[in-house]
């Protein structure tokens, strides 16, 4: 895993220190609000309905036992007692005190990490593959590559004022689970025919009011050249990024009015006078990244498959965890584990100190210190030998964490929506709640097998509800929360925006909705083996109107 | 009706202006006020409670007496009186109610 080298060392170190001293002096009234709200905001503190908000950058979601063990002594000694995690890969806790935010920091800072660039107009936390360095279906770790992108654009000089904020995310597999078409920039990591490493590049995806999915602008990118083109789109989106209107300020409204093939035009211009400059990536710093990436000592532990068989046999429910939770590892010895925040009616994401705690043990003692944090707010654990499998489900058990729901309808992604945040229109936990528990038998949810809804409290899209198989979007009207319902997204290879499916729902009447939306779904598939989306895609929404509308169709 | 409202500045907790000039921690204690005067006056005693750093985010919001209780017509306003709605057991919602008494 990366450790950070004396640079990043002096520089957390240096931060830490100048926001305690601006945080004092805010305290003492030294500086005004707006004055020190900018200076909060980069190091990822906001204002929320009842406290003040920390978020906590997770690079490439990536985390330590020892990280995560921090974590969870946040949330006790600061916080009350949990934590969420979320789609951006990082952790938010929702009750510091301001004093307290410069000791957080100092907490974080022992453990490398820090809240910096978790907000405001910069490039964002780089977010990556939940299972890089660990599946199967993978041609290379594309970590190493979100962290070159880290250090480059850390406090990076020309783009830390950029229009908007910018979000970069990659996959080193053909199967896409970074959701990278939603994002300002994504990188597929792969090879080309001579077997060298390179990326397709996509820009101007996106969520929020206007989504929009990402354009390929190249085919292959050989690696080397991943700083300099990054940094001619930059430039490109820097110049040209609309700056007299906020909701128009993402580098995808640029791409759209400006046409994809004049941004191409654009971006080789800008690159042919940087390409063979000094961004150009060094063979050798690209190895002594990987080098830090390495994987962990795999060592054969060939009685796993046995070990499966015979626990299988034992536990009905240990078999179901299995065929919902465990994905395949590159190593056959190997299996990766997704630890569901979701359990039935539980809040999507939230995980105690007690249960950070404990992950962070199982990852010392089965997964090589290894946790992964998922876009879709689950935890993962990339290196599980199948031996162990029944031992690290027994120790899930414990702690309340071994739902086999992972692709399933109740593995819901939910914004904090009105219970928490400033800006939303109406409550995404609760939905998220109801429905989970509506479907709560997992054999009813394994019948209707995958199935990815997702929730926002407003049209900041926070919650991924464009991209869901199943949307919701809370709105207000006249005073009252109403629940829009879009079907059809997807985030994934094939990324697509969903379709509002008509009228709006009340809170009583959402989870009824989103019944006879799957109830249509089950009587129209093909056959088991057509998916939600698949049977959504070739029939369109005409028979989801139909079950959701027609009576009042008829009536009227 | 309208009632002050703003977070304090040390550690973000939502309080409501209340009649004898301090900031309370529930919304029971507010001062509930009814014409464009005295919602100026409001809007004064917040600007100049902002300005000398005790609060952020300050708001003159709408409110009704239900019952002879102050009931906030927005429901982002009623959740920040209480805590998160699904966690009855964090925020205001979640103190003894003595202080409301
Ligand atoms: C204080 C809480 C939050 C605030 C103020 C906030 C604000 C925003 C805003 C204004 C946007 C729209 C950006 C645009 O359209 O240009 C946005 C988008 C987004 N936020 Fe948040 N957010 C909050 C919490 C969260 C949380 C908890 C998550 C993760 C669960 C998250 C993840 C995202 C994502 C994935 C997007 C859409 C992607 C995009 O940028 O287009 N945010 N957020
Ligand atoms: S989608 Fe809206 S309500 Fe949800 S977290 Fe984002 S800004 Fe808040």
């Amino acid at each position: 895993m990366y450790r950070y080298d004396e640079f990043d060392h002096d520089f957390v170190k240096a931060r830490v220190a100048d926001f305690s001293d601006q945080v004092e002096r805010r305290l003492a009234g030294e500086i005004t609000e707006d004055q020190f709200r900018p200076l909060r905001l980069m190091n990822g503190v906001y204002l929320q309905l009842h406290a003040y908000m920390l978020r906590i950058a997770v690079p490439y979601g990536t985390l330590s036992s020892k990280q995560m063990r921090m974590l969870g002594h946040i949330a006790r000694k600061y916080d009350k007692g949990y934590g969420h995690f979320t789609t951006r890969q990082n952790i938010q806790f929702n009750w510091p005190a301001l004093s307290d935010i410069p000791a957080i920091l100092a907490d974080l800072a022992s453990v490398e990490m820090h809240a910096i660039q978790t907000s405001g107009n910069c490039i964002r936390n780089v977010t990556a593959d939940h299972f890089a360095g660990a599946a199967a279906d993978e041609v290379a770790d594309p970590r190493p590559y979100a962290e070159i992108l880290r250090q480059w654009s850390s406090v990076h000089p020309e783009f830390s004022y950029l229009p908007r904020k910018f979000k970069i995310a990659v996959t080193g597999a053909e199967r896409d689970r970074a959701a990278i078409q939603t994002h300002d920039i994504g990188l597929h990591l792969k090879k080309n025919d001579k077997g060298e490493l390179g990326f397709a590049v996509y820009i101007g995806g996106g969520q929020g009011r206007t989504p929009m999915v990402a354009k390929k602008i190249r085919d292959f990118l050989p690696e080397q050249h991943l700083l300099s083109y990054t940094t001619a789109i930059l430039r490109v989106y820097n110049l040209h990024g609309r700056r007299d209107n906020k909701y128009k300020a993402r580098i995808k409204i640029l791409v759209h009015e400006t046409g994809v093939d004049e941004i191409i035009r654009q971006v080789e211009h800008e690159w042919q006078a940087l390409k063979d400059g000094e961004l150009k990536l060094p063979e050798a710093d690209v190895a002594a990244i990987q080098s830090y990436f390495a994987p962990p000592a795999l060592t054969a532990r060939p009685e796993g498959d046995e070990a499966v068989k015979l626990a299988r046999l034992d536990s009905k429910s240990f078999g179901d965890w299995i065929d919902q939770n465990v994905f395949t590892h590159r190593n056959p010895d190997y299996a990766a584990v997704t630890i569901s925040l979701k359990g039935i009616g539980e809040v999507p994401g939230d995980a105690t100190d007690s249960q950070m705690d404990a992950v962070a043990d199982i990852a010392e003692t089965y997964g090589f210190d290894e946790i992964r944090v998922s876009h879709e707010q689950n935890l993962i654990l990339p290196h599980v030998a199948r031996a162990d499998l029944k031992a690290v489900y027994d120790a899930l058990v414990a702690i309340d964490l071994a739902t086999a729901n992972s692709n399933l309808i109740s593995d819901i992604i939910a914004c904090p929506g009105l219970d928490y945040c400033a800006l939303a229109n109406a409550r995404s936990i609760p939905v998220a709640q109801e429905i989970s528990k509506r479907f709560a038998s997992l054999e009813r949810q394994r019948d209707i097998g995958e199935l990815k809804l997702k929730i926002s409290g407003c049209i900041n899209a926070c919650g991924h509800h464009h991209v869901g198989h199943i949307g919701i979007l809370g709105v207000e009207k006249k005073g009252a929360e109403l629940y829009q319902v879009t079907l059809g997204g997807s985030a994934d290879e094939h990324t697509s925006v969903g379709e509002i499916i008509g009228r709006g729902f009340g809170p009583d009447e959402i989870t009824d909705a989103i019944e006879t939306i799957v109830d249509t779904y089950l009587g129209i598939r093909l056959d088991r083996t057509e998916k939600f989306l698949d049977a959504y895609r070739r029939v369109g929404p005409a028979p989801f109107k139909e079950a959701l509308y027609a009576s009042e169709a008829k009536a009227a | 009706m309208k009632i002050l409202t703003a977070n304090r500045l040390t550690d973000g907790e939502a309080v409501w202006f209340a009649a004898d000039g301090t900031w309370a921690e529930t919304i029971d204690a507010a001062e509930t006020v009814g014409d464009k005067a005295d919602e100026a006056r409001l809007e004064a005693i917040g600007k100049a409670a902002y300005d000398n750093n005790e609060v952020v985010d300050v708001n003159l919001i709408d409110v009704s007496l239900v019952d002879g209780a102050i009931q906030p017509l927005r429901l982002r306003e009623v959740i920040r009186a209480a805590g998160p709605s699904n966690r009855h057991d964090l925020g205001k919602q979640a103190r003894p109610a003595a202080g409301a008494a």
